[in-house]
């Protein structure tokens, strides 16, 4: 009989067949693509063209393509305000749920959490719905109080307005869930400490939940950060990235590069930007994090 | 009214107006759903329809591929969801419960792969399931977003919480390693195995990133793509749409309060994202 040691047992045969699956899956799926990828980036790829090694071209193009720029500070624009306005919203919420001393608080929770059940395409049906320029109920009910109707989803500037207002609508609850977690980790002595000491609610809040609230804030914040990035169903029902380039993301230009222009070198190319982007923000967010509790 | 009194109020009036907020977009679309094509856009827009018909899920139905979006994606989501826990089960007792050199390596690579979303891949994957004749074959959905790394932490997570003693004792009595993890393993992952399995349905059910990339037939297209093909097209038949959009929705709702406790749970655990 082999050796125990915490209760672990020594093999290597049993766990590597146990984890074969996932391994051959993560493998395939994965990493080679993403081994791939890399490689692509540095040709011109595509089905029908035949594939040629083109250094660091792509790249060069990138850097002069003014559409790229668009939907990169497009990205940047959505990311942003997604991010911020999810963070406040699902903490309101999650403040006004945590506690467990109201009746129906469960209710609630479960009732905020329904947006996040939805499909991104099923989301951006109903909006496109609601907020239609001659038939939507909104500009339906605009015009009734005797306003005008408002181009919610053809105007440059509200196009990307309503997609954060809609992306927020749809992934608020799901963070809610996460916070209220957080927020009941901490303990209640605390609390009551606090209130022994006499502290008002406001200097409550900003001295014992925020710090104590603050790993799980990274979580959202870094969690909301990926999603916004990768974000493409609820634009590509909307809006399609209209009008002109007003909500077009990085990921729509890369769909549209690699399958309807058949680039897929140069798209590949758009992708490992997008990849560098995506660790230097999560990467950024977890220094500034560390580098705050170094502070305290 | 005391302070006490008032501030409750608030609190639930304010809690009422979000949820109004939250909730009248989707009864808005599932009740316009029930509207007879003539009511759904006539002057003064009604809230309740006047006519409830079911006329829009009949034709919708009867029209086209309808029923063989809906069955494909039925098909996928429930053989993902088997593969998806036993897989992830396996993976997660591995690194739980075994000692083996390069263990902490294989979680640590797992995980990173996080980082590494589908939509920054998707061009090389489809490249990898073209070169392995998985095009077009709900196959190449079901088998390539199996195996997850939120599955295997979550089962890990799990797994290394339970007593080592038993696992020992049935090796003691000879029990084979498949033996133990089938016969005693599994059955102790109730809780886990049906997070998993929920969680599973629902991203799978929701998904459309993945039959974009690999399916073009029309005929093996997924409910989600269906609907992104109708919204797409230059007259909309809105009345249609929304009986399809609300069929779209209602399992994930069953789902969804049928087992509610494990989405919170599940959630809360691993902050579990598809």
């Amino acid at each position: 009989m082999k050796s125990h040691s915490k209760g672990n047992f020594h093999q290597t045969a049993a766990p590597l067949l146990f984890l074969l699956p996932n391994i051959l899956i993560f493998g395939t799926f994965i990493i080679i693509p993403a081994i791939q990828g890399l490689r692509m980036s540095f040709t011109e790829w595509g089905v029908f063209t035949p594939v040629r090694f083109i250094g660091l071209d792509n790249f060069k193009e990138l850097i002069a393509d003014e559409v790229f720029w668009k939907t990169f500070s497009n990205t940047l624009v959505y990311s942003f305000f997604t991010v911020s306005l999810i963070m406040v919203y699902s903490l309101a919420l999650a403040l006004l749920l945590y506690r467990n001393t109201l009746k129906g608080e469960k209710l609630f929770r479960s009732l905020f959490y329904i947006p996040s059940l939805l499909s991104m395409i099923t989301v951006g049906i109903a909006w496109r719905f609601i907020l239609g320029d001659e038939m939507g109920i909104i500009n339906y009910l605009l015009r009734q109080s005797g306003g005008e109707g408002v181009r919610w989803l053809t105007d440059t500037t509200l196009s990307m307005v309503s997609i954060i207002g809609v992306s927020i609508w749809a992934q608020a609850g799901y963070y809610m869930v996460v916070l209220i977690a957080g927020l009941q980790a901490i303990p209640t002595e605390l609390y009551e400490a606090s209130r022994i000491d006499g502290a008002s609610p406001p200097k409550t809040f900003f001295f014992i939940t925020m710090p104590l609230l603050k790993s799980t804030l990274l979580v959202v914040m870094v969690l909301a950060t990926i999603a916004s990035f990768k974000a493409y169903e609820l634009i590509s029902v909307m809006t399609k990235g209209g009008p002109g380039y007003a909500t077009k993301l990085i990921v729509q230009q890369v769909y549209q590069v690699a399958f309807l222009e058949d680039r897929m070198g140069y798209a590949s190319a758009m992708s490992i930007a997008l990849m560098l982007i995506i660790a230097l923000f999560t990467l950024l967010q977890f220094k500034l994090n560390g580098k705050e509790q170094d502070h305290e | 009214m005391s302070k006490r009194k008032v501030s409750v109020f608030l609190h639930y009036a304010i809690l009422i107006v979000l949820s109004l907020v939250t909730l009248l977009p989707v009864l808005w679309v599932v009740l316009s759903s029930f509207k007879p094509q003539s009511e759904l856009f006539r002057v003064p827009l009604t809230f309740i329809p006047k006519a409830w018909t079911l006329e829009n899920y009949l034709s919708s139905l009867a029209a086209g591929n309808f029923p063989v979006y809906f069955s494909n994606t039925v098909f996928v989501a429930v053989v993902s969801t088997f593969i998806t826990v036993l897989i992830n089960l396996m993976a997660g007792y591995a690194l739980a419960k075994y000692i083996f050199t390069g263990r902490d390596l294989i979680f640590t690579i797992m995980i990173a792969t996080l980082m590494i979303p589908l939509q920054v891949i998707m061009i090389p994957i489809f490249l990898q399931l073209k070169g392995l004749g998985m095009l077009n074959s709900l196959w190449g959905i079901i088998i390539p977003p199996a195996a997850t790394p939120t599955g295997v932490f979550l089962a890990r997570q799990y797994l290394v919480n339970l007593p080592d003693s038993l696992i020992e004792a049935a090796r003691i009595d000879g029990a084979r390693e498949h033996t133990i993890f089938f016969r005693l393993i599994v059955p102790m992952s109730k809780p886990i195995v049906a997070t998993l399995a929920i969680f599973s349905f629902m991203w799978r059910w929701n998904d459309y990133l993945w039959p974009l990339i690999v399916i073009t037939d029309n005929r093996r297209q997924t409910i989600q793509q269906a609907l992104a093909n109708f919204v797409g097209q230059l007259q909309i038949n809105w009345s249609n749409l929304l009986a399809m959009t609300t069929i779209a929705i209602i399992p994930v709702i069953i789902v969804f309060l049928a087992f509610q406790r494990f989405f919170f749970s599940g959630i809360a655990a691993g902050s579990v994202k598809g």
